[in-house]
Protein backbone atom coordinates (compact mmCIF):
# COMPACT_ATOMS: atom_id res chain seq x y z
CA UNK A 1 0.00 0.00 0.00
CA UNK A 2 2.80 2.31 0.93
CA UNK A 3 4.19 1.11 -2.61
CA UNK A 4 1.56 2.70 -4.25
CA UNK A 5 0.83 5.55 -2.50
CA UNK A 6 4.63 6.42 -2.69
CA UNK A 7 4.09 5.84 -6.88
CA UNK A 8 1.18 8.17 -7.07
CA UNK A 9 2.79 11.02 -4.88
CA UNK A 10 5.93 10.54 -7.17
CA UNK A 11 4.28 10.65 -10.16
CA UNK A 12 1.73 13.89 -9.47
CA UNK A 13 5.09 15.40 -8.28
CA UNK A 14 6.84 14.95 -11.52
CA UNK A 15 3.65 16.29 -13.82
CA UNK A 16 3.51 19.10 -11.38
CA UNK A 17 7.63 20.25 -11.19
CA UNK A 18 8.20 19.28 -14.77
CA UNK A 19 7.30 21.49 -17.76
CA UNK A 20 3.93 22.55 -16.13
CA UNK A 21 2.57 19.00 -17.19
CA UNK A 22 -0.51 19.48 -15.41
CA UNK A 23 -1.08 23.17 -16.74
CA UNK A 24 -0.50 22.32 -20.59
CA UNK A 25 -3.35 19.70 -20.68
CA UNK A 26 -5.69 22.73 -19.47
CA UNK A 27 -4.15 25.08 -22.01
CA UNK A 28 -4.60 23.18 -24.21
CA UNK A 29 -8.00 22.29 -23.54
CA UNK A 30 -8.74 26.09 -23.75
CA UNK A 31 -7.33 26.49 -27.03
CA UNK A 32 -9.45 23.99 -28.77
CA UNK A 33 -12.69 25.54 -26.99
CA UNK A 34 -11.37 28.84 -28.14
CA UNK A 35 -10.90 27.70 -32.02
CA UNK A 36 -14.46 26.69 -32.10
CA UNK A 37 -16.09 29.73 -32.29
CA UNK A 38 -13.74 30.30 -35.18
CA UNK A 39 -15.04 27.34 -36.91
CA UNK A 40 -18.98 27.41 -35.97
CA UNK A 41 -18.68 31.36 -35.85
CA UNK A 42 -20.00 34.07 -32.91
CA UNK A 43 -23.44 32.86 -32.49
CA UNK A 44 -23.98 32.69 -29.12
CA UNK A 45 -27.13 30.21 -29.32
CA UNK A 46 -25.28 27.92 -31.53
CA UNK A 47 -22.54 28.19 -29.21
CA UNK A 48 -24.75 27.05 -26.24
CA UNK A 49 -26.20 24.48 -28.28
CA UNK A 50 -22.74 22.92 -28.82
CA UNK A 51 -21.28 23.51 -25.86
CA UNK A 52 -21.23 20.38 -23.96
CA UNK A 53 -20.01 18.72 -26.93
CA UNK A 54 -17.14 20.88 -27.37
CA UNK A 55 -16.60 21.14 -23.71
CA UNK A 56 -16.64 17.02 -24.23
CA UNK A 57 -14.60 16.91 -27.24
CA UNK A 58 -11.75 19.00 -25.62
CA UNK A 59 -11.09 16.77 -22.48
CA UNK A 60 -11.65 13.86 -24.91
CA UNK A 61 -8.35 15.57 -26.66
CA UNK A 62 -6.76 16.82 -24.09
CA UNK A 63 -6.56 13.40 -21.89
CA UNK A 64 -5.63 11.55 -24.42
CA UNK A 65 -3.24 13.41 -26.27
CA UNK A 66 -1.40 13.73 -22.45
CA UNK A 67 -1.26 10.30 -21.90
CA UNK A 68 1.52 8.69 -24.80
CA UNK A 69 4.00 9.70 -22.27
CA UNK A 70 2.43 7.79 -18.91
CA UNK A 71 4.54 4.98 -19.60
CA UNK A 72 7.40 6.34 -21.87
CA UNK A 73 9.13 8.66 -19.26
CA UNK A 74 9.41 5.78 -17.21
CA UNK A 75 10.63 3.47 -19.46
CA UNK A 76 13.89 5.97 -20.64
CA UNK A 77 14.98 6.37 -17.17
CA UNK A 78 15.22 2.63 -16.15
CA UNK A 79 12.01 3.52 -13.48
CA UNK A 80 9.04 0.96 -15.37
CA UNK A 81 11.72 -1.84 -15.05
CA UNK A 82 12.28 -1.53 -11.31
CA UNK A 83 8.19 -1.38 -11.35
CA UNK A 84 8.24 -4.39 -13.31
CA UNK A 85 10.18 -6.07 -11.09
CA UNK A 86 9.03 -5.28 -7.97
CA UNK A 87 6.38 -7.19 -5.90
CA UNK A 88 3.62 -4.70 -6.38
CA UNK A 89 1.45 -6.67 -8.84
CA UNK A 90 2.10 -4.78 -12.03
CA UNK A 91 -1.72 -4.32 -12.50
CA UNK A 92 -1.53 -2.39 -9.28
CA UNK A 93 1.15 -0.24 -10.47
CA UNK A 94 -0.53 0.70 -13.28
CA UNK A 95 -3.66 1.35 -12.03
CA UNK A 96 -2.09 3.87 -9.28
CA UNK A 97 0.10 5.25 -12.17
CA UNK A 98 -2.77 6.18 -14.20
CA UNK A 99 -4.69 7.14 -11.35
CA UNK A 100 -1.78 9.86 -10.42
CA UNK A 101 -2.18 10.75 -13.79
CA UNK A 102 -5.62 11.31 -13.68
CA UNK A 103 -5.74 13.53 -10.54
CA UNK A 104 -2.64 15.62 -12.27
CA UNK A 105 -4.19 16.49 -15.48
CA UNK A 106 -7.25 14.70 -15.73
CA UNK A 107 -9.44 17.10 -12.51
CA UNK A 108 -7.66 20.41 -13.51
CA UNK A 109 -9.25 20.01 -16.62
CA UNK A 110 -12.90 19.57 -15.00
CA UNK A 111 -11.95 23.01 -12.59
CA UNK A 112 -11.36 24.79 -15.60
CA UNK A 113 -14.52 23.57 -17.00
CA UNK A 114 -16.43 26.54 -15.26
CA UNK A 115 -14.47 29.25 -16.95
CA UNK A 116 -14.51 27.24 -20.53
CA UNK A 117 -18.70 26.98 -19.90
CA UNK A 118 -18.72 31.12 -19.73
CA UNK A 119 -16.39 31.23 -23.34
CA UNK A 120 -19.29 29.25 -24.54
CA UNK A 121 -22.26 30.81 -23.26
CA UNK A 122 -23.70 28.21 -20.94
CA UNK A 123 -25.30 28.53 -17.84
CA UNK A 124 -25.26 27.11 -14.33
CA UNK A 125 -27.15 24.30 -14.81
CA UNK A 126 -25.31 23.50 -18.00
CA UNK A 127 -22.26 23.50 -16.60
CA UNK A 128 -22.69 21.75 -13.79
CA UNK A 129 -23.88 18.84 -15.96
CA UNK A 130 -20.76 18.98 -18.31
CA UNK A 131 -18.57 19.29 -15.08
CA UNK A 132 -20.19 16.39 -13.30
CA UNK A 133 -20.40 14.39 -17.00
CA UNK A 134 -16.78 14.80 -16.87
CA UNK A 135 -16.16 13.70 -13.65
CA UNK A 136 -17.48 10.69 -13.73
CA UNK A 137 -16.12 10.17 -17.58
CA UNK A 138 -12.45 11.21 -17.54
CA UNK A 139 -11.35 8.19 -15.68
CA UNK A 140 -12.37 6.34 -18.36
CA UNK A 141 -10.93 7.86 -21.31
CA UNK A 142 -7.36 7.84 -18.43
CA UNK A 143 -8.11 4.17 -17.84
CA UNK A 144 -8.41 2.90 -21.69
CA UNK A 145 -6.02 5.50 -22.93
CA UNK A 146 -3.58 3.68 -20.78
CA UNK A 147 -3.41 0.71 -22.85
CA UNK A 148 -2.81 2.72 -25.79
CA UNK A 149 0.05 4.39 -23.42
CA UNK A 150 1.58 0.07 -22.88
CA UNK A 151 1.51 -0.39 -26.00
CA UNK A 152 3.34 2.59 -27.07
CA UNK A 153 6.56 1.59 -24.77
CA UNK A 154 6.56 -1.76 -25.99
CA UNK A 155 6.03 -0.57 -29.75
CA UNK A 156 8.71 2.72 -29.34
CA UNK A 157 6.27 4.28 -30.89
CA UNK A 158 3.52 7.13 -29.76
CA UNK A 159 1.66 9.77 -31.63
CA UNK A 160 -0.86 9.35 -34.29
CA UNK A 161 -1.17 5.88 -34.47
CA UNK A 162 -1.77 5.23 -30.71
CA UNK A 163 -4.52 8.28 -31.34
CA UNK A 164 -6.12 6.19 -33.92
CA UNK A 165 -5.82 3.00 -31.67
CA UNK A 166 -7.27 4.52 -28.74
CA UNK A 167 -10.19 6.90 -30.27
CA UNK A 168 -12.88 4.22 -31.28
CA UNK A 169 -12.24 2.58 -27.73
CA UNK A 170 -13.52 5.57 -25.97
CA UNK A 171 -16.44 6.25 -28.43
CA UNK A 172 -19.02 4.87 -25.71
CA UNK A 173 -17.74 7.08 -22.78
CA UNK A 174 -18.24 10.55 -25.98
CA UNK A 175 -21.81 9.47 -26.30
CA UNK A 176 -23.02 8.96 -23.18
CA UNK A 177 -20.81 12.03 -21.54
CA UNK A 178 -22.81 14.11 -24.14
CA UNK A 179 -26.11 12.67 -23.61
CA UNK A 180 -26.21 12.78 -19.95
CA UNK A 181 -25.06 16.53 -20.21
CA UNK A 182 -27.85 17.16 -22.86
CA UNK A 183 -30.81 15.07 -20.48
CA UNK A 184 -29.62 17.57 -18.11
CA UNK A 185 -29.75 20.94 -19.72
CA UNK A 186 -32.80 20.28 -22.51
CA UNK A 187 -34.26 16.68 -21.24
CA UNK A 188 -36.12 14.88 -22.64
CA UNK A 189 -34.44 12.00 -21.06
CA UNK A 190 -33.66 11.61 -17.57
CA UNK A 191 -30.57 12.59 -16.53
CA UNK A 192 -29.91 9.27 -14.33
CA UNK A 193 -29.81 6.71 -17.04
CA UNK A 194 -27.01 7.47 -19.03
CA UNK A 195 -25.15 9.36 -16.12
CA UNK A 196 -24.85 5.94 -14.57
CA UNK A 197 -24.03 3.70 -17.55
CA UNK A 198 -21.19 6.66 -17.74
CA UNK A 199 -20.34 5.70 -14.28
CA UNK A 200 -20.63 1.82 -15.23
CA UNK A 201 -18.23 2.72 -18.22
CA UNK A 202 -15.66 3.74 -16.08
CA UNK A 203 -16.01 1.09 -13.40
CA UNK A 204 -15.36 -1.37 -16.34
CA UNK A 205 -12.40 0.70 -17.63
CA UNK A 206 -10.84 0.61 -14.53
CA UNK A 207 -10.87 -3.46 -13.98
CA UNK A 208 -9.89 -3.72 -17.89
CA UNK A 209 -7.56 -0.88 -18.50
CA UNK A 210 -4.79 -1.95 -15.76
CA UNK A 211 -4.82 -5.51 -16.83
CA UNK A 212 -4.32 -4.70 -20.46
CA UNK A 213 -2.12 -2.24 -20.21
CA UNK A 214 0.09 -4.67 -17.72
CA UNK A 215 -0.15 -7.66 -20.52
CA UNK A 216 1.06 -5.30 -23.30
CA UNK A 217 4.37 -4.55 -21.00
CA UNK A 218 4.98 -7.58 -19.18
CA UNK A 219 4.59 -9.28 -22.68
CA UNK A 220 6.17 -6.42 -24.90
CA UNK A 221 8.86 -5.61 -22.30
CA UNK A 222 12.50 -7.54 -23.29
CA UNK B 1 -3.98 -34.51 -35.35
CA UNK B 2 -4.19 -32.02 -33.20
CA UNK B 3 -3.61 -28.21 -32.84
CA UNK B 4 0.10 -28.86 -31.32
CA UNK B 5 0.87 -30.71 -34.09
CA UNK B 6 0.72 -27.80 -36.54
CA UNK B 7 3.14 -25.63 -34.50
CA UNK B 8 5.79 -26.81 -36.62
CA UNK B 9 5.08 -24.17 -39.95
CA UNK B 10 6.71 -27.03 -42.09
CA UNK B 11 4.02 -29.59 -41.28
CA UNK B 12 1.38 -26.83 -41.41
CA UNK B 13 2.40 -25.59 -45.08
CA UNK B 14 2.46 -29.55 -46.08
CA UNK B 15 -1.13 -29.85 -44.99
CA UNK B 16 -2.41 -26.93 -46.22
CA UNK B 17 -1.00 -27.27 -49.69
CA UNK B 18 -3.19 -30.70 -49.39
CA UNK B 19 -6.18 -29.24 -48.12
CA UNK B 20 -6.02 -25.64 -50.10
CA UNK B 21 -7.15 -27.28 -53.40
CA UNK B 22 -10.43 -28.63 -52.39
CA UNK B 23 -11.35 -25.61 -50.25
CA UNK B 24 -10.97 -23.68 -52.94
CA UNK B 25 -13.09 -26.24 -54.90
CA UNK B 26 -15.59 -26.16 -52.70
CA UNK B 27 -15.63 -22.30 -52.45
CA UNK B 28 -16.46 -21.93 -55.92
CA UNK B 29 -18.77 -24.49 -56.41
CA UNK B 30 -21.05 -23.34 -52.94
CA UNK B 31 -20.37 -19.14 -54.45
CA UNK B 32 -21.53 -20.59 -57.64
CA UNK B 33 -24.63 -21.97 -56.88
CA UNK B 34 -25.55 -19.64 -54.27
CA UNK B 35 -25.06 -17.10 -56.81
CA UNK B 36 -27.19 -19.17 -59.29
CA UNK B 37 -30.14 -19.00 -56.56
CA UNK B 38 -29.41 -15.42 -55.20
CA UNK B 39 -29.95 -14.00 -59.44
CA UNK B 40 -33.22 -16.47 -59.80
CA UNK B 41 -34.76 -15.45 -56.14
CA UNK B 42 -38.19 -13.36 -56.07
CA UNK B 43 -38.27 -9.94 -56.43
CA UNK B 44 -39.39 -8.66 -52.99
CA UNK B 45 -42.64 -6.98 -53.27
CA UNK B 46 -41.24 -3.51 -51.73
CA UNK B 47 -37.73 -3.41 -52.86
CA UNK B 48 -37.46 -5.05 -55.95
CA UNK B 49 -34.84 -5.83 -57.79
CA UNK B 50 -32.13 -4.31 -54.83
CA UNK B 51 -32.96 -7.38 -52.39
CA UNK B 52 -30.58 -9.00 -54.32
CA UNK B 53 -27.90 -7.00 -52.44
CA UNK B 54 -28.78 -8.59 -49.56
CA UNK B 55 -27.21 -11.86 -50.62
CA UNK B 56 -23.38 -10.53 -50.78
CA UNK B 57 -24.51 -7.52 -48.19
CA UNK B 58 -25.53 -10.12 -45.20
CA UNK B 59 -22.24 -12.63 -45.50
CA UNK B 60 -19.84 -10.04 -45.51
CA UNK B 61 -21.79 -8.40 -42.77
CA UNK B 62 -22.15 -11.22 -41.09
CA UNK B 63 -18.24 -12.22 -41.57
CA UNK B 64 -16.77 -8.67 -40.27
CA UNK B 65 -17.77 -9.91 -36.75
CA UNK B 66 -16.97 -13.56 -37.55
CA UNK B 67 -13.24 -12.80 -38.73
CA UNK B 68 -12.51 -10.77 -35.25
CA UNK B 69 -14.19 -13.26 -33.36
CA UNK B 70 -10.79 -15.69 -35.07
CA UNK B 71 -8.46 -12.94 -34.40
CA UNK B 72 -9.61 -12.98 -31.04
CA UNK B 73 -8.81 -16.86 -30.57
CA UNK B 74 -5.63 -16.44 -31.86
CA UNK B 75 -4.86 -13.43 -29.88
CA UNK B 76 -5.59 -15.71 -26.84
CA UNK B 77 -3.29 -18.51 -28.51
CA UNK B 78 -0.72 -15.64 -28.82
CA UNK B 79 -0.92 -14.59 -25.25
CA UNK B 80 -1.69 -17.90 -23.25
CA UNK B 81 -0.61 -20.54 -24.97
CA UNK B 82 2.14 -18.85 -26.88
CA UNK B 83 0.85 -21.01 -30.27
CA UNK B 84 4.25 -19.97 -32.40
CA UNK B 85 1.04 -19.90 -35.54
CA UNK B 86 -1.27 -17.96 -33.68
CA UNK B 87 0.43 -14.84 -34.51
CA UNK B 88 0.68 -15.54 -38.07
CA UNK B 89 -3.28 -16.26 -38.18
CA UNK B 90 -4.01 -12.94 -36.65
CA UNK B 91 -1.85 -11.29 -38.72
CA UNK B 92 -2.96 -12.83 -41.95
CA UNK B 93 -6.66 -12.43 -40.53
CA UNK B 94 -6.85 -8.47 -40.14
CA UNK B 95 -6.85 -7.25 -43.71
CA UNK B 96 -9.43 -10.02 -44.73
CA UNK B 97 -11.75 -8.93 -42.52
CA UNK B 98 -11.00 -4.98 -43.19
CA UNK B 99 -12.20 -6.01 -46.52
CA UNK B 100 -14.82 -8.18 -45.84
CA UNK B 101 -16.11 -5.02 -43.52
CA UNK B 102 -15.54 -2.35 -46.32
CA UNK B 103 -17.23 -4.86 -48.89
CA UNK B 104 -20.36 -4.76 -45.94
CA UNK B 105 -20.32 -0.82 -46.03
CA UNK B 106 -19.94 -0.68 -49.53
CA UNK B 107 -22.95 -3.20 -50.48
CA UNK B 108 -25.09 -1.49 -47.65
CA UNK B 109 -24.36 1.83 -49.22
CA UNK B 110 -25.15 0.84 -52.76
CA UNK B 111 -28.58 -0.77 -51.55
CA UNK B 112 -29.68 2.28 -49.40
CA UNK B 113 -29.36 4.54 -52.08
CA UNK B 114 -32.58 3.44 -53.96
CA UNK B 115 -33.88 2.44 -50.78
CA UNK B 116 -33.53 5.55 -48.32
CA UNK B 117 -32.34 8.37 -50.51
CA UNK B 118 -28.84 8.41 -49.15
CA UNK B 119 -25.25 6.63 -49.53
CA UNK B 120 -24.87 7.20 -45.75
CA UNK B 121 -26.98 7.48 -43.03
CA UNK B 122 -26.07 7.71 -39.44
CA UNK B 123 -28.20 4.76 -38.27
CA UNK B 124 -26.67 2.34 -35.59
CA UNK B 125 -25.93 -0.47 -37.62
CA UNK B 126 -23.77 1.23 -39.83
CA UNK B 127 -22.28 3.51 -37.78
CA UNK B 128 -20.96 0.50 -35.79
CA UNK B 129 -19.89 -1.09 -38.83
CA UNK B 130 -17.66 2.09 -39.46
CA UNK B 131 -15.98 1.88 -35.98
CA UNK B 132 -15.58 -1.70 -36.68
CA UNK B 133 -13.74 -0.88 -40.00
CA UNK B 134 -11.47 1.77 -38.36
CA UNK B 135 -10.61 -1.02 -36.10
CA UNK B 136 -9.38 -3.32 -38.29
CA UNK B 137 -7.53 -0.39 -39.97
CA UNK B 138 -5.79 0.50 -36.96
CA UNK B 139 -4.52 -2.89 -36.28
CA UNK B 140 -3.65 -3.32 -39.94
CA UNK B 141 -1.45 0.09 -38.87
CA UNK B 142 0.11 -1.16 -35.52
CA UNK B 143 1.47 -4.23 -37.50
CA UNK B 144 2.49 -2.53 -40.32
CA UNK B 145 4.56 0.03 -37.99
CA UNK B 146 6.75 -2.26 -36.32
CA UNK B 147 9.58 -4.26 -37.47
CA UNK B 148 10.29 -7.05 -34.80
CA UNK B 149 7.07 -9.44 -35.93
CA UNK B 150 6.89 -10.96 -32.41
CA UNK B 151 6.65 -7.64 -30.79
CA UNK B 152 4.02 -6.96 -33.24
CA UNK B 153 2.17 -9.70 -32.31
CA UNK B 154 1.83 -9.36 -28.67
CA UNK B 155 0.97 -5.73 -29.01
CA UNK B 156 -2.01 -6.68 -31.59
CA UNK B 157 -3.49 -9.40 -29.89
CA UNK B 158 -3.73 -7.15 -26.72
CA UNK B 159 -5.80 -4.73 -28.68
CA UNK B 160 -7.69 -7.39 -30.16
CA UNK B 161 -8.73 -8.85 -26.88
CA UNK B 162 -9.64 -5.23 -25.55
CA UNK B 163 -10.84 -4.75 -29.15
CA UNK B 164 -13.23 -7.33 -28.17
CA UNK B 165 -14.22 -6.83 -25.17
CA UNK B 166 -15.15 -3.05 -26.59
CA UNK B 167 -17.01 -4.08 -29.88
CA UNK B 168 -20.39 -4.95 -27.94
CA UNK B 169 -20.54 -1.76 -25.65
CA UNK B 170 -19.97 0.31 -28.91
CA UNK B 171 -22.35 -1.48 -30.37
CA UNK B 172 -25.14 -1.12 -27.52
CA UNK B 173 -23.73 2.80 -26.91
CA UNK B 174 -24.52 3.53 -30.64
CA UNK B 175 -27.88 2.01 -30.62
CA UNK B 176 -28.82 4.12 -27.39
CA UNK B 177 -26.80 7.64 -29.59
CA UNK B 178 -28.94 6.36 -32.62
CA UNK B 179 -32.30 6.20 -30.69
CA UNK B 180 -31.82 9.47 -28.64
CA UNK B 181 -30.77 11.88 -31.86
CA UNK B 182 -33.48 10.41 -34.34
CA UNK B 183 -36.68 8.33 -34.09
CA UNK B 184 -36.75 4.96 -36.14
CA UNK B 185 -37.31 6.00 -39.29
CA UNK B 186 -35.11 3.77 -41.03
CA UNK B 187 -36.79 0.25 -42.69
CA UNK B 188 -35.24 -2.75 -41.67
CA UNK B 189 -35.17 -6.19 -43.05
CA UNK B 190 -37.69 -8.74 -41.27
CA UNK B 191 -34.67 -11.07 -40.41
CA UNK B 192 -37.00 -13.64 -38.91
CA UNK B 193 -39.63 -13.83 -40.99
CA UNK B 194 -37.57 -14.65 -44.06
CA UNK B 195 -39.02 -16.38 -47.20
CA UNK B 196 -37.74 -19.56 -47.61
CA UNK B 197 -36.86 -18.82 -51.42
CA UNK B 198 -34.52 -15.67 -50.11
CA UNK B 199 -33.13 -18.01 -47.12
CA UNK B 200 -32.07 -21.10 -49.06
CA UNK B 201 -29.94 -19.00 -51.40
CA UNK B 202 -28.83 -16.41 -48.53
CA UNK B 203 -27.63 -19.70 -46.39
CA UNK B 204 -25.55 -21.06 -49.20
CA UNK B 205 -24.08 -17.50 -49.75
CA UNK B 206 -23.47 -17.60 -46.27
CA UNK B 207 -21.44 -20.81 -46.08
CA UNK B 208 -19.86 -19.83 -49.15
CA UNK B 209 -18.51 -16.68 -48.03
CA UNK B 210 -17.16 -18.36 -44.91
CA UNK B 211 -15.61 -21.05 -47.07
CA UNK B 212 -13.78 -18.26 -48.94
CA UNK B 213 -12.60 -17.11 -45.53
CA UNK B 214 -11.00 -19.93 -44.63
CA UNK B 215 -9.61 -20.23 -48.03
CA UNK B 216 -7.70 -17.01 -48.08
CA UNK B 217 -6.63 -17.19 -44.65
CA UNK B 218 -4.88 -20.59 -45.26
CA UNK B 219 -3.39 -19.15 -48.40
CA UNK B 220 -2.41 -15.75 -46.19
CA UNK B 221 -0.95 -17.42 -43.79
CA UNK B 222 1.36 -19.37 -45.79
CA UNK B 223 1.83 -16.55 -47.37
CA UNK B 224 3.07 -14.73 -44.07
CA UNK B 225 5.35 -18.02 -43.45
CA UNK B 226 7.25 -17.96 -46.38
CA UNK B 227 7.61 -14.29 -46.07
CA UNK B 228 9.31 -14.67 -42.44
CA UNK B 229 11.15 -17.18 -43.62
CA UNK B 230 12.27 -15.12 -46.42
CA UNK B 231 13.21 -12.30 -43.78
CA UNK B 232 15.13 -14.26 -41.78
CA UNK B 233 17.25 -16.44 -44.12
CA UNK B 234 17.80 -12.59 -45.55
CA UNK B 235 19.03 -11.05 -42.13
CA UNK B 236 21.12 -14.40 -41.89
CA UNK B 237 22.78 -13.56 -45.63
CA UNK B 238 23.21 -9.75 -44.04
CA UNK B 239 24.97 -10.96 -41.12
CA UNK B 240 27.24 -13.30 -42.52
CA UNK B 241 28.58 -10.72 -44.76
CA UNK B 242 28.85 -8.44 -41.95
CA UNK B 243 30.45 -11.07 -39.81
CA UNK B 244 32.82 -12.35 -42.93
CA UNK B 245 34.16 -8.88 -43.63
CA UNK B 246 34.74 -8.30 -40.16
CA UNK B 247 36.11 -11.88 -38.95
CA UNK B 248 37.16 -13.27 -42.28
CA UNK B 249 36.18 -16.50 -43.62
CA UNK B 250 37.01 -18.75 -41.23
CA UNK B 251 34.06 -18.27 -38.77
CA UNK B 252 31.60 -18.22 -41.32
CA UNK B 253 30.52 -21.86 -40.95
CA UNK B 254 29.87 -21.50 -37.22
CA UNK B 255 27.76 -18.78 -37.90
CA UNK B 256 25.51 -19.94 -40.17
CA UNK B 257 24.56 -22.97 -37.60
CA UNK B 258 23.67 -20.24 -34.90
CA UNK B 259 21.60 -18.49 -37.31
CA UNK B 260 19.28 -21.48 -38.40
CA UNK B 261 18.86 -21.69 -34.67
Amino acid sequence: MTALSALIRRDIRIALRVGGGALIGVLFFLTVVVLMPFAVGPDLALLSRLGPAILWLGALLASLLTLDRLFMADHEDGSLDLITMSRTPLELACAAKALAHWLAAGLPLIVATPVLGLLLNLDMVATGAVALTLLAGTPALTFTGMIGAGLAVTLHRGGLLMAVLVLPLSIPVLIFGVAASQAAIVGPMTFGAPFSILCALSLVSLVVGPFAAAASLRHGLD
Amino acid sequence: MSLIDLANPTRFLALTARVLPWLAGATVILLAIGLYQSAYAPDDYQQGATVKIMFIHVPNAWLSMFVWGVMSIASLGTLVWRHPLADVAAKAAAPIGASFTFLALLTGSLWGRPMWGTYWEWDARLTSVLILFLMYLGLMALWRAVDDPSRAARAAAVLTLVGAINLPIIKFSVDWWNTLHQPASVMRMGGSTLDKSFLIPLLLMAIGFTLLFVTLHLAAMRNEILRRRVRSLQMMQASRVAFSSEVGAGSRQENASTGAA
